[in-house]
């Protein structure tokens, strides 16, 4: 009865395994076929789809905008984030559990809503659909959750070392870069990863916000029109491999960091 | 210090103004011109309702709510009921050392982009994809399934998602469970079964309605999965509300669709705040 429980959940574990895996083997798989439609038969590896992609002007540079904004809106996430985390764990200010809360709000809702109001504003405001406002969206987005995580890492410990610094007569920038920074640097790290994979893989207020110069998952919205497309297949196996090496990237770095 | 003691006041201000100021310009005022939007006639800008009772007149928007509400308890139930066990079985039949590597292998998809996910989903699904040229080689069905472009469709690639989202928090959930309990249930006299429905299931509960509500707010919300698996036979509130804005430009019905959807996720957050508060009391 024992040997059965314990087979059957095996079985299911690799069912889910499976299940996880079908639709991103079948991507890669079929990335590499020669042929015109990603289907099958598989009719054995070939090149010429990835040469295809990095030959495509349209997608190398949503590929860079992507990084661009990507980057940039990461750096401001969490320089601002940082910056409020720290003044609302070190000093008491009036009204401090409202606007944490006000921070944080962007949380409970979706992109869809988020980028819609942003489109009304900037559509008021006569400003046009640019990778500029599709940035500030992805701050919005970013920004309650650098927040977040460095807020919640910021613990008494830090206090301490932090007011010895300032008894040792550091002036209070000087506290500020070199003890802060470098003593929550696993939660900026943390928050600007994690922020650099949602702006890098978020595609409906770019879709919203920007026209001409626009993403990469935008620009890959548009080659789904064509259908079945062994491009697509292409650049998302190309996508799926950037993502894997910042995951891994991250869990290197984590891993090395969490004993000291 | 040199710094007088105006200065010193200043600083926390200094510090948090920035963030405070973009979360105001950018999310709170957007949300404003969206509500006065959405009280505005599509033609000429008058002040009207007319947006919000087209939604409670017309049937296919009520349509479009009702298939939404739909898809998303049937995947979170669906999510939770796939994910509960094979978290189970990482965390209690894998060997500790595996462990790691054995939930990063299992989410591991989950970085690759949504909208590359919900494609490869379709290479699957489609007319000429993978399953229908399996079912048709072993000879189970003569013409290959209507699988693309359907409810069934979206459903699954949502599935897909959330398995690995629900997966993560109920491993994390099942992992800070102390042995103790355990334990003493078994002391008791208590078995496997037993132990597992009135110790284990009730301890993680909470944690299963955080995950619950995270998957109810991401699925309702989500344009992208519908759009490209389910295509436009079933609309979803999301599309409808990218409708308005792609075909035709009515940006003051697109911001009524939005806040209607936006209240519904407000009521389940109440709902579920309040479920989640007698849990745990």
């Amino acid at each position: 009865m024992r040997a059965v429980v314990r087979i059957a959940a095996w079985l299911y574990a690799i069912a889910v395994y499976g299940f996880i895996f079908l639709p991103v083997v079948v991507l890669v798989l079929f990335s590499l076929q020669a042929t015109s439609f990603p289907i099958p038969p598989f009719t054995g590896p070939s090149p010429r789809w990835y040469q295809a992609v990095l030959s495509d002007a349209r997608l190398t540079s949503a590929l860079v905008n992507s990084l661009l904004v990507a980057v940039l809106s990461s750096l401001a996430s969490v320089t601002l984030g940082f910056l409020s985390a720290w003044g609302f764990a070190r000093f008491v200010l009036p009204g401090s559990a409202l606007l944490r809360g006000l921070i944080t709000l962007p949380l409970t809702v979706s992109y869809l809503v988020i980028g819609m109001g942003l489109l009304v504003l900037f559509n008021w405001a006569g400003m046009p659909k640019s990778l500029l406002a599709a940035g500030i969206g992805h701050v919005v987005i970013n920004l309650p959750l650098c927040f977040a995580i460095i807020y919640s890492q910021m613990g008494d410990h830090q206090i301490n070392i932090e007011r010895a610094a300032r008894d040792l007569g550091a002036a209070e920038w000087k506290v500020l870069l070199m003890i802060t920074v470098p003593v929550m640097a696993p939660a900026i790290f943390a928050g600007f990863f994690l922020s650099m994979t949602f702006s890098w893989d978020e595609f409906v207020i770019s879709f919203l916000l920007t026209r001409f110069e626009t993403t990469l998952p935008v620009e890959i919205w548009n080659l789904l029109r064509s259908g079945l497309n062994p491009k697509t297949n292409a650049v998302g196996s190309l996508v799926f491999a950037v993502s894997i090496v910042l995951v891994v990237f991250f869990e290197l770095t984590l891993l090395r960091r969490k004993p000291a | 210090m040199s710094v007088s003691g105006g200065n010193s006041r200043a600083l926390p201000w200094a510090l948090v103004t920035p963030a405070l100021a973009w979360t105001l310009l950018f999310f709170v005022l957007p949300f404003i011109a969206m509500g006065l939007s959405s009280l505005t006639a599509h033609e000429g800008g008058r002040f009207t309702l007319a947006n919000y009772s087209q939604f409670f007149t017309d049937a296919s928007y009520w349509r479009a709510m009702v298939n939404s509400l739909e898809v998303t308890t049937i995947v979170t139930v669906i999510s939770i009921l796939l994910a509960y066990p094979f978290a189970w079985i990482l965390a209690e039949m894998v060997p500790e050392r595996w462990q790691r590597l054995a939930l990063m292998l299992a989410v591991l998809p989950f970085w690759t982009s949504y909208v590359v996910r919900s494609y490869s989903w379709l290479l699957v699904l489609a007319q000429n994809g993978v399953i229908n040229r399996a079912l048709t080689g072993i000879g189970l069905t003569a013409e290959p399934l209507q699988l693309a472009n359907t409810r069934l469709a979206t459903v699954t690639g949502f599935v897909h998602f959330f398995v690995m989202l629900l997966t993560l928090t109920i491993f994390a959930n099942l992992k800070q469970l102390s042995p103790s309990y355990r334990k003493a249930a078994a002391d008791l006299g208590a078995g496997p079964v037993r132990t597992f429905l009135h110790v284990v299931l009730p301890l993680t509960l909470p944690g299963i309605m955080v995950g619950a509500f995270l998957t109810f707010v991401l699925c309702i919300g989500d344009y992208i999965t519908p759009q490209i698996l389910g295509g436009n036979n079933e609309l979803v509130m999301p599309q409808l509300v990218m409708m308005q804005i792609g075909r035709r430009g009515d940006f003051p019905l697109a911001s009524a669709l939005s806040i209607i959807l936006m209240a519904v996720v407000t009521i389940a957050y109440l709902a579920c705040a309040r479920w989640l508060k007698i849990e745990r009391a």
